[in-house]
């Protein structure tokens, strides 16, 4: 198989779209025939970056590259970037808007579910630059 | 069990989704937290919330969950009834608090 690459470009503030770009990567996922329990954590995973580029950073933009052993999902922003990642990773820690919150976000759980979802994450962020996560899940071992 | 039944059987109103309503339900899940559902719902669960926009789709198809039931009389956005009606995804609504159409879901399911 060769690799498939699938890229979204997200709006800021675009709540009305948000899971738009996880719901057409989990389409193609199906189709490709990958094992459901794999799709079903890179779908949560793919969906709590989507939303924090909305409702956290400037939008961004998300590229998947699929192949034979892995999915990767890479999300790239140029927003403000999290000072401390750790802090950040925490459960239950959260810069969410009031505006943000009323919508029933803002629970300080997104990016631990990236954690538990996925085989990989990498977060490289530059407070004042924007911040990119790298997912990765292997479907073949 | 299915959402037909459980619309049937609790008289709870029906606002979008019609092709949906033999998705089965095996159970449920209560929580008005995106994120809380997206680490803890999972797929064949009734989600019971008051969250009415379109984000709450989002979540329920991506988790391939049977449908929402919308609290306390909480009315859906138009966004999310059409997006309910693209995912066959169905959306119901009670008057009654969380509370206790929990109770009376889980009673349901206990007997069924
Ligand atoms: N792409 C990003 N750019 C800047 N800050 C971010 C980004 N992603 C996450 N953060 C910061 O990390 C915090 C924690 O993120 P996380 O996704 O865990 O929770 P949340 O988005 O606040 O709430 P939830 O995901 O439960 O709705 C955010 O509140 C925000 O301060
Ligand atoms: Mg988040």
């Amino acid at each position: 198989m060769e690799t498939l690459k699938l890229k979204y470009s997200l709006k800021d503030g675009d709540f009305s779209n948000a899971g738009n770009a996880s719901s057409n990567i989990k389409k193609n996922l199906k189709m490709l025939g990958i094992n459901a329990a794999v799709i079903k954590k890179m779908v949560v995973s793919i969906y709590e970056a989507e939303v924090n580029m909305i409702a956290h950073a400037n939008g961004g933009v998300i590229e998947v590259f699929i192949d034979e052993e892995k999915i990767k999902a890479i999300l790239a922003d140029v927003g403000p970037g999290i000072p401390d990642i750790d802090q950040a990773m925490k459960k239950g820690y959260t810069t969410a808007s009031e505006e943000v919150r009323q919508m029933g976000f803002g629970a300080g759980m997104g990016l631990p579910n990236i954690k538990k979802n996925s085989d990989d994450l990498k977060i490289e962020s530059v407070v004042g630059e924007g911040t990119t996560l790298t997912i990765t899940s292997y479907y073949k071992s | 069990m299915t959402i037909r039944d459980i619309v049937e059987k609790l008289d709870l109103k029906v606002y979008s989704g019609e092709k949906g309503l033999d998705k089965i339900v095996e159970t449920a899940y209560c929580s008005d937290l995106l994120s809380d559902v997206m680490g803890n719902g999972d797929e064949n669960q009734l989600w019971i919330t008051l969250q009415t926009h379109k984000n709450a789709m989002a979540v329920a198809a991506l988790k391939d969950m049977s449908g929402i039931l919308l609290v306390n009389n909480h009315q859906p956005n138009a966004d999310t009834l059409e997006a309910s009606n693209d995912e066959d995804l169905p959306v119901l609504g009670s008057d009654k608090p969380a509370f206790e159409l929990c109770g009376l879901i889980y009673q349901l399911m206990q007997k069924s």
